[in-house]
């Protein structure tokens, strides 16, 4: 196999609320030797949100810092999974209209690019597990998590709609019983846990205007990982952790009940295994402490 | 001549057991059944009720994936019973699976729930046709067959209530319309014949209750047996109300417009910039929870923001791709 390597978008909370996650990423990639071209030039994915103001400009920023992957001739990796979602069903749409693909492009054709459909768009987790393998993963461990129980969380928009999972990945994931994020923790030397919220939404999307259903989501899904007895979460999704790890005072009243566990990157979790320090896994970023380490 | 073989497999059945009359608590029946590879999951619905127990209750009418009426869950997943295939349900489960209704905490007897909150908000939304018919029409009133086809998947729900108790906001939200209402209503607002555009949309622009507080987790799309894609519809209801100037000035819709001024500026997203927008003074009770964030190195001032690289060509397409108003 020769040395893997793929264009990063990285999105914008990577870079601001969870620079952990940045560090995190680069840390482990630079383990398992694997190289990220950043897209520097790539925008905001308009995180589900501009979508519903603006559909077509939200398709063609989209198809922007998808065009920019392609110009490397690379697989585009995102560490986001609302970022995976907008990007991959940009191409999804794009790939299944012509019309709507010659209306994008000419949009694009005003600032000197196209879109052509050239380039695939995946998660570092499914890059980690379909390209690089879960078995040589686990040749490098040095620190095997074997003394924790990790419970997975996995994020809606990496596994739904599984429409854009069938056409991403050789064996997609079951949305009702995902096995990916469970698989990794093994592959680290884990005890995943299993609870009914692990596939289940966080909230994060409607966090400003209806906190308080934000907040029950928040407060199950912990509660639900506390139950089965888990020593902390582990996440593909930054805006999962940034739910799941900022917001346990408001789920904590929202439920009735004292929530908290640590929430770590999927990142860090799999740095920890590889024998990466503290310092660069930036796990003095978590707002619940990370104290196991 | 192609061949066909049935195949046949053991199952174990955990089954959801409930009568109100009768019952404090549920409880789960297991039975084990073999089943062929030609079975739907209505089948198995069948022959516990003929083979095990006819006091077994389910709701069952047409056998032919149109009436709504079979809609369970699978090992959580709702499935309608008539259409769904053993053989895809073991695929995706193996060979245990548990049955039970599509909300248990609205279970009746057994399969059978109460429905009523589901019509309560069907109705809700108008779901027909508003239009000043004329009597002594000249002409026909054409639908073009593009116009049609905007509204022709929306068309396609049964009712059956897979998405909505999919949903877990209607779960913990008892106003909230939820995404077959929500589908019901683009069947009609995006019928060219209908004249309630507005109305409508202002029924479902109610925070609370509407579109803005979707969390856009994707169960419904999963969920739906129809291919109805409820939370496409969803994002086409929003692109209505900023298109018919139903949106107001609320934090929901500074929120998504908010997007694109961050962008046009930054590229990326300035996410303190974003939330303040969005509050307005409202902020204030984000402040502690961002103190927090600021000592841990998680926020970001705007003057420390790396904005993207050829922001021109950003600012470029925002200018000439946004046709949105607000």
């Amino acid at each position: 196999m020769g040395k893997l390597k793929y264009a990063l978008f990285t999105g914008c909370t990577a870079k601001q609320s969870t620079p952990e996650q940045m560090m995190s990423t680069m840390a482990i990639a630079d383990k398992l030797g694997i190289e990220l071209v950043e897209l520097t030039e790539a925008s905001c994915c308009g995180a589900s949100h501009l979508q519903d103001y603006d559909d077509f400009l939200s398709l063609v920023l989209n198809a922007r810092n998808i065009a920019y992957a392609e110009k490397h001739g690379l697989t585009m990796v995102t560490i986001c999974n609302t970022c995976q979602l907008n990007t991959a069903m940009t191409k999804h749409r794009l790939d299944a209209n012509v019309d709507l693909k010659s209306r994008v492009n000419e949009k694009l054709g005003e600032v000197g690019l196209e879109y052509k459909g050239t380039s695939k768009i995946t998660h570092f987790l499914y890059a980690i597990i379909d390209d690089f393998g879960l078995d040589k993963l686990k040749e490098m461990v040095v620190t095997p998590l074997s003394q924790f129980n990790i419970a997975p969380f996995y994020g809606c928009h990496n596994i739904r709609p599984s429409e854009l999972q069938n056409e991403t990945h050789d064996t997609p994931e079951n949305p009702y019983n995902p096995s990916s994020l469970d698989d990794l923790i093994i592959a680290c030397g884990g005890m995943n846990v299993d609870y009914e919220e692990k596939n289940k939404c966080c909230g994060f999307h409607a966090e400003l205007q209806a906190p308080k259903t934000a907040a029950i989501l928040t407060g199950k899904a912990i509660a639900g990982a506390m139950d089965a007895n888990a020593d902390w979460m582990v996440t593909p999704c930054p805006l999962c952790h940034l739910k799941l790890d900022t917001q346990t005072h408001h789920a904590s009243k929202a439920i009735g009940r004292d929530v908290s566990l640590p929430v770590l990157h999927m990142q860090q979790m799999v740095g920890l295994a590889l024998g990466c320090s503290k310092e660069e896994l930036g796990l003095k970023h978590h707002l619940v402490k990370v104290d196991f380490v | 001549m192609s061949t066909h073989t049935i195949t046949t497999q053991k199952v174990n059945f955990k089954v959801f057991r409930f009568n109100a009359d009768v019952d404090y608590l549920p409880y789960y029946e297991n039975y084990d059944m073999e089943v062929t590879s030609e079975e739907v999951v209505l089948d198995i619905l069948n022959r516990i009720k003929w083979d095990h127990d006819g006091s077994f209750s389910y709701r069952r009418s047409c056998r032919h994936g149109i009436c709504g009426a079979c809609s369970i869950k699978v090992n959580g997943k709702a499935t309608l019973a008539c259409k769904q295939s053993m053989s895809s349900m073991t695929e995706l489960f193996g060979n245990e699976l548990t049955i039970e209704p599509l909300s248990i905490k609205r279970a009746i007897k057994d399969m059978i729930i109460d429905k009523g909150d589901f019509w309560a908000k069907h109705d809700a939304i108008k779901p027909y046709l508003i239009s000043d018919v004329d009597e002594h029409p000249e002409h026909e009133h054409l639908v073009t067959p593009q116009e049609a086809e905007e509204l022709n998947e929306a068309d396609l729900c049964i009712q059956c209530g897979s998405c909505h108790y999919a949903c877990p906001v209607v779960e913990i939200n008892e106003d909230f319309f939820g995404p077959a209402a929500f589908a019901k209503a683009y069947r009609f607002e995006a019928d060219v014949r209908d004249d309630a555009h507005t109305e409508r949309l202002q029924i479902l622009h109610e925070e609370g209750q509407g579109l803005w507080d979707c969390v856009k987790c994707f169960e419904c799309q999963e969920a739906c047996p129809k291919d109805v894609n409820p939370i496409d519809k969803i994002t086409k209801l929003h692109n209505m109300l900023f298109r018919e100037g139903v949106a107001t000035s609320n934090v929901a819709t500074r929120h998504a417009v908010g997007f694109k001024h961050s962008i046009a500026r930054n590229g990326v997203l300035d996410e303190g910039g974003l939330v303040l927008y969005s509050e307005g003074p409202g902020i204030v009770k984000h402040l502690p929870v961002a103190a927090r964030m600021f000592m841990k190195g998680k926020i970001v001032p705007p003057w420390g923001i790396t904005k993207s690289d050829n922001l021109d060509e950003i600012k470029k397409l925002v200018a000439s791709s946004s046709t949105a108003k607000f």
